[in-house]
């Protein structure tokens, strides 16, 4: 008995009314933990009962205590009849079975119910006791951290990284057994909510004991999905990064020390003075690490680690798990210059089976080359997989879900493997040892699913790998080859050996090592990249009608359109790219959704003009029928108008280059087109393996023959795209690029649309329209709605596409919208001073950082502000211009402004913030709480009597927060951070009544700490301003 | 291609007062389109109409959810489910109890019952207030009666306490329900030239001296109620006009002080005896509840109106009631000053604010 589980019931409050002749409820709470449940007393006739029970006691296993949650349901006694149940509350009690996250879940959940949503509030105190339990047979693996954070959480550092973790569990989806036909839906939701909190709980314990086993303590860059696989089935799978994680004792690194570092890529090259004080500290005399330094000390190798389903690992070489710094297994496509680094790392890295990281934000100095995006797709049928065995353990499955099928786990195994083992070997043609910001994803249509895999592919710092001990960073870099702000540029590859064609040029940093023309990667910029300007939001997007058909013939369809779309996809995020001036992407996701007739592609990332790398050429138009004069003035005209769309957004994404650049814009000779290599393989399965090598990313010069259909539609999505008025940027990466003075005002959203396409014989040039207009027009409601907070930047524009039905396309977008504070830097002012700007920063002489020239500081900030002021006035007297006809119809009402002095009851209900960021502008995190990853659902026979799909759908997003903020709130945080919306899967039946919707969020619980916090009221402070109606 | 879904959902809830008070003043979402679009909100960031549809319907929507939580504000502030700021809730709520006065001035003094519910419609074409805010608003009358009724101690501070309303809507509250409560008659004809704001200010008036609560400030008294020795004491006034002497004492009393002061004074002199009459009278009457009932009335058509008639000027009102109910403590017999005073004080004011065309 390694653990007891104590568990109270306080009261509850704003119950339903559940009897409907005296108005009130006679409620009582059963709380159970696995097969053990106790009752508290039936609390009569109150709305907000006082139970407060005795402390009910489970013993039990630690693997169930990671793996079960406590489930409390409140119900209504009814003395005649069966008892009505009111709604249940599921508990996570992972974030108490580590010492340093939780120690204690006290606060008010609110009472969910699948049918009629949150039903009221209860509250709960839960404990645990663990007791030590050193048997080495163990199944529980209690101890080990999770972090949704895709970087090394700020109040730690990374002793060790241990490298790739990854699991997945099957089971059969609660909701296709036959009993569904029989019970409630309440029953089958619920049962479908507890076996995915069951199945996770299992996925987390069993991925624990794998870091355990690699000598970790914690998982970064947890990400878990569902995969809802209808009749075959329901998967869940997670990947992640080992590591041993330390605890800084200094409080943690504030996201502001990551800011200044990301903020000062310039200094580190202008001003040698400080940039080399920041090696000299020597880390090893104690956790207590300087500010820039980073939480990331070495990189030890770890012992070969095998996972218990791998079949076929027969192409890698399993080194022995001490052979450090042997030779090894050599880069064979590797030049000799880079010979003695290839061996040395990936010595320490092929001992791997899959050296891929989930990380997206490294250390600084851990990362020394990025090639590119690897990814690989691959189509499968899913009723190929089932099993004989399914069926005839069916009546048994039925009692007990959490025992699966044992082989079914390993056909799913098999195709991640083959996946993980295509990208290996893209970033091996790469010159690469290392993926980087590794994620996986599916998308299922009926029985097709498109297996997607993605990274970066990136040579890692040969003496982190080499060394384990601490004091690898004070020698680091002193004869490193790549300067910091530009070495992540310089090409893996060698020149003479390329895998590909590709064009290469002298770094424009260092001049010494060569750069590609274009850099795409799915990590988020390096904080010591330099950086020219501003950076941007890209999205390529794409629709490409398919053949309804079935089986295996649907699965080949597939698989024969993807690499036209990837192709195409990129084309468009190129042009893009240029048509903004500029040369790299980061945070690259590309996502491919498959409905029954259509394929919907949709690609997103964050522009950049890296300084390191030359400047973009021109797009160039050519017609085919050159003799014709008039259609020469079309051509002419469509180039003018694309040139002038250059130049206009250099100026607006301030990117401002000593070489002119401008004369590569239209250059009247168009270099030759080159394409990125296409190659396919073909799988053991007789589904198609299809791949597509993005990571080259190296076309340059764009002929658009506009006789060509996809070119005029290249171009039209080209040129339709709305630029984002002034105050807004927006990104999809954690910082932007180029923004550096974020305020503490944030506002986390989720927004979704569902369009019907009401034709039914659509072409692909059509649907792409609407898609695109779709995409652009969500866009344009965000910059409405968040009006009030200009200047801001959207931080983490996650888009979501899905294809629910025939003629329906869904998207959904997380974002959080940070407010900019104005600097002399941040406006358009800048834009007529950039040499005294210049002059200034260029010298080493100047005090700090190219802030602060010495002409007149203040008329900048005052003409900045000003702008600012206009743009809010703008919105303010607008407003009030309209308030006056709204209120025309009526005498003039009594119009009483509130007393800002009126003491207002202070609400119970504490602040919890949410944010996709994996900090908190201009804050501290103190403490990491753990996890949070719940999955909810919601269905109504009630639709339009809720307000349609819409009343509906905004009802469940809230609940889900309000749901979220309760669980951070009961941990004793006030923030979510690195929050996502995993699935969001709607839908409806309007001719029934009827709708769904599954949503599943993750993220992880912190408390922090207001940097300003002096005056100590934080409850005041933490409130996020308001976000509307604040008139300066 | 049509818009299936569409759905915005804010860590912290996003709540636009301009949308807000268009929906409290009862609009469709697609005349709320068409004042903002009036108001310019186009000119924002180029937003489209569907921009501004996509925006309204999604806060329509929400304020629609947070209505229930309205009902009872001290749930909005202790609820999960939306995230908003303090301020921001006692905007809400502060607006959703706001109310306008012309509709108020149809409604006070009425029964809040299903029966008024039904007029409504007429309300609402009379005073060319939606229909649905015409519901709000009659719904939150009767909400706040119904919880504030039974409670005891001082009604403001009730209303202030269950609904957390700012001090001054607090008050037209305990006057609305006090009116409910007490059914002062206000639709009569003659009275059509009062404000709800009139009504209000003597609501207050009686409020804070007339009922239980008025005199001793304890807090198991009621404040909807006329405090009843109190009225039955009045009877006693009657003494200053069935007594021929202390009229006569009285009105040279306020004759000998007014001399001179007011260019109404020969009227004044003529009409005394009727003018007493009327007052002591009204006084003396209210022990019955019907006669409670047409206070306003009364007073309106016993002293309002012949002072009018005579073109007395407010400044002569003020100066004469000052100086009836003075000069009463002068008289030697009469022994009621207390009663007096506390009768006096509240009908002098409340004519004073009658006092208008």
């Amino acid at each position: 008995m390694p653990g007891k589980l104590k568990a109270k019931i306080v009261a509850g409050r704003h119950l339903p009314v559940m009897d409907r002749a005296s108005d009130l409820t006679d409620a009582f709470v059963e709380v159970k933990f696995g097969n053990t449940t106790f009752k508290t007393d039936v609390f009569p006739k109150s709305l907000n009962p006082q139970w407060n029970s005795e402390w009910f006691k489970f013993e039990v296993d630690d693997e169930d205590l990671q793996d079960e949650p406590l489930q409390i349901t409140v119900l209504d006694h009814d003395t005649y009849s069966a008892n009505d149940a009111i709604g249940k509350v599921y508990i996570d009690i992972d974030p108490l079975l580590s010492s340093e996250a939780a120690t204690v879940i006290s606060g008010w959940f609110p009472i969910y119910d699948t049918i009629h949503g949150i039903r009221g509030e209860i509250n709960v105190l839960v404990k645990v006791d663990l007791f030590n339990d050193l048997n080495r047979f163990r199944q529980s693996s209690c101890g080990v951290r999770f972090f949704c954070t895709t970087s090394i959480p700020l109040c730690y550092r990374a002793v060790v990284v241990h490298g790739f973790v990854e699991e997945l569990v099957v089971n059969e989806d609660p909701e296709y057994q036959w009993i569904d036909r029989i019970r409630t839906p309440r029953a089958s939701n619920e049962a479908r909510q507890r076996l995915i909190s069951l199945m996770s709980g299992e996925l987390q314990r069993k991925i624990g004991l794998k870091v355990l086993e690699m000598g970790g303590n914690a998982v970064v860059g947890y990400l878990q999905c569902f995969d809802l696989e209808g009749e075959s089935g329901l998967v869940v799978r997670a990947i992640g990064t080992a590591c041993t994680l330390e605890k800084l004792s200094g409080g943690g690194a504030t996201n502001n020390a990551q800011h200044t570092a990301n903020s000062s890529p310039s200094k580190d090259m202008k001003e040698p003075v400080f940039g080399d004080e920041c090696p000299s500290n020597p880390l090893s005399s104690g956790p207590s690490t300087p500010l820039r330094a980073p939480p990331f000390t070495s990189f030890s190798p770890s012992k070969s680690y095998s996972r218990q389903s791998s079949s076929s690992d027969t192409d890698i070489s399993l080194t022995p798990k001490t052979g450090m710094g042997s030779g090894g297994s050599a880069g064979k496509e590797a030049g000799p210059l880079k010979i003695l680094l290839r061996q040395q790392t990936q010595t320490a890295l092929e001992q791997r089976e899959f050296p891929f990281f989930t990380l997206t934000s490294f250390p600084q100095g851990f990362l020394l080359h990025v090639a590119g995006v690897v990814s690989a797709r691959s189509v499968k049928l899913l009723d190929r997989i089932h099993n004989p065995a399914l069926g005839s353990t069916r009546s048994y499955k039925l009692l007990d879900w959490s025992s699966c099928s044992a082989d079914e786990p390993e056909t799913r195994d098999a195709w991640w493997e083959e996946l993980r083992q295509e990208i290996k070997s893209h970033a091996r043609a790469l010159g690469c040892h290392a993926v980087v910001g590794y994620s996986e994803s599916t998308s299922i249509c009926e029985e097709v699913c498109i297996l997607s895999a993605s990274g970066t592919a990136a040579v890692l710092n040969c003496r982190f790998l080499q060394d384990g001990c601490l004091d690898v960073l004070s020698e680091h870099r002193c004869d490193d080859s790549a300067p910091p702000g530009c070495g992540f540029c310089h090409v893996p590859y060698d020149e003479l050996n390329m895998p590909f064609p590709a064009q290469l040029s002298p770094c424009c940093c260092c001049h010494r090592t060569k750069v590609p023309d274009v850099l795409f990667t799915t990590i988020d910029l390096p904080t010591d990249a330099q950086v020219t300007g501003k950076g941007c939001l890209i999205q390529a997007r794409l629709c490409r009608l398919k053949k309804k058909s079935q089986g295996e013939g649907n699965a080949t369809c597939i698989s024969n359109l993807l690499p036209f779309l990837e192709y195409e996809l990129h084309t468009q995020l190129l042009n893009k790219l240029k048509l903004c001036g500029m040369n790299a992407l980061f945070g690259l996701c590309i996502q491919i959704s498959v409905g029954e007739n259509m394929l919907v592609g949709l690609a997103s990332a964050t522009g950049v003009y890296l300084s390191a790398l030359p400047s973009p050429g021109g797009i160039q138009i050519a017609g085919k029928t050159p003799n014709d004069l008039t259609y020469d003035q079309h051509v002419s005209s469509i180039q003018r108008k694309i040139n002038d769309t250059i130049v206009k957004n250099r100026e607006l994404y301030e990117i401002h280059i000593t070489e002119v650049a401008e004369d590569v814009i239209g250059s009247p000779i168009p270099e030759p087109r080159q394409r990125s290599r296409l190659f396919r393989s073909h799988s053991e399965s007789s589904d198609e393996l299809s791949e597509l090598d993005l990571s080259h990313g190296k076309k340059d010069a764009f002929v658009l023959e506009i006789d060509d259909t996809d070119a005029v539609e290249d171009l039209h999505s080209l040129l339709t795209d709305a630029p984002t008025p002034p105050g807004f940027y927006s990104c999809n990466t954690e910082i932007m690029p180029g923004i550096y003075n974020w305020t503490s005002a944030i506002q986390m959203f989720t927004s979704v649309r569902v369009f019907r396409l009401n034709n039914a014989n659509l072409t692909n040039l059509g649907l792409n329209k609407i898609f695109n207009e779709l995409c652009e027009n969500l866009l344009k409601s965000l910059y409405f709605k968040l009006r009030s907070m200009v200047p801001c930047c959207l931080c983490r524009l996650n888009f979501t596409v899905a294809v629910p039905e025939d003629e329906l396309i869904q998207v959904c977008l997380l974002c959080v919208c940070v407010s900019v504070r104005v600097s002399i830097a941040e406006t358009e002012e800048q834009l007529q001073f950039p040499l005294e700007l210049n002059a200034e920063s260029a010298s080493p002489l100047s005090p700090k950082g190219s802030g602060t020239p010495s002409v007149d500081y203040s008329s900048f900030a005052d003409r900045c502000s000003s702008w600012i002021e206009q743009l809010r006035l703008r919105a303010h007297t607008i407003r009030r211009g309209s308030i006056k006809t709204s209120s025309s119809p009526l005498p003039e009402g009594r119009s009483r402004s509130l007393r800002s002095t009126r003491s207002f009851p202070g609400s119970s209900v504490s602040v919890v913030k949410m944010t996709p960021l994996s900090f908190i502008p201009g804050a501290k995190i103190v403490k990491y709480l753990g996890i949070i990853n719940m999955f909810f659902i919601r269905e109504t026979t009630s639709l339009r009597e809720e307000g349609g799909v819409s009343g509906f759908l905004h009802a469940f997003i809230a609940e889900v927060f309000a749901m979220v903020r309760a669980h951070v709130a009961a941990l004793g945080g006030n923030a979510v951070v690195s929050y996502s919306m995993k699935e969001c899967v709607f839908m409806e039946n309007p001719n029934k009544n009827q709708a769904q919707c599954l949503i599943n969020v993750s993220g992880d619980a912190v408390i922090f700490t207001r940097e300003s916090d002096q005056e100590g009221h934080l409850p005041q402070t933490s409130h996020p301003q308001p976000t509307e109606d604040t008139p300066p | 291609m049509s818009v299936e879904l569409d759905v915005f959902v804010g860590n912290t809830t996003i709540m636009d007062e301009e949308v807000y008070q268009l929906w409290l003043d009862g609009y469709t979402v697609d005349d709320a389109v068409a004042v903002r679009m009036e108001g310019g909100a186009l000119q924002v960031f180029e937003a489209s109409m569907e921009v501004l549809h996509s925006d309204t319907m999604d806060q329509f929507r929400t304020f629609q959810m947070c209505e229930r939580l309205l009902y009872y504000p001290s749930k909005l502030t202790n609820q999960l489910l939306f995230q908003i700021p303090p301020q921001k809730q006692a905007m809400l709520i502060e607006r959703y109890y706001e109310f306008d006065s012309t509709f108020a001035r149809e409604v006070l003094g009425k029964k809040l019952s299903k029966g008024t519910k039904k007029d409504l419609d007429d309300i609402s074409t009379k005073t060319g207030i939606t229909l649905k805010s015409c519901r709000r608003q009659f719904d939150n009358f009767k909400r706040v009666f119904k919880v504030v009724e039974e409670l005891k101690g001082p009604l403001v501070e009730n209303v202030q306490h269950h609904f957390l309303l700012s001090d001054a809507l607090a008050r037209d509250y305990a006057a609305i329900v006090f009116f409910a409560n007490s059914r002062f008659e206000t639709g009569k004809r003659k009275l059509q030239y009062l404000s709800f704001q009139d009504f209000a200010f003597c609501a207050g008036q009686l409020i804070s001296n007339w009922t239980v609560g008025a005199v001793d400030n304890m807090m198991e008294d009621m404040d909807v109620d006329l405090e009843k020795d109190f009225l039955h004491n009045l009877k006693e006034l009657k003494i200053l006009i069935n007594d021929k002497d202390m009229l006569d004492q009285h009105r040279n009393l306020v004759c000998a002080q007014l001399r001179g002061k007011i260019t109404v004074f020969g009227e004044m002199e003529a009409n005394f005896k009727n003018l007493s009459r009327a007052l002591v009278n009204i006084a003396a009457k209210l022990t019955h509840t019907k006669d409670v009932r047409d206070l306003f009335i009364d007073l309106v058509e016993k002293f309002v109106e012949p002072c009018r008639s005579d073109r007395w000027a407010i400044g002569d009102v003020r100066l004469f009631l000052t100086h009836y109910t003075s000069t009463a403590h002068s008289l030697d017999s009469f022994r009621y000053q207390q009663i007096w005073e506390r009768y006096m004080g509240v009908i002098k004011s409340c004519i004073l604010k009658m006092y208008h065309d």
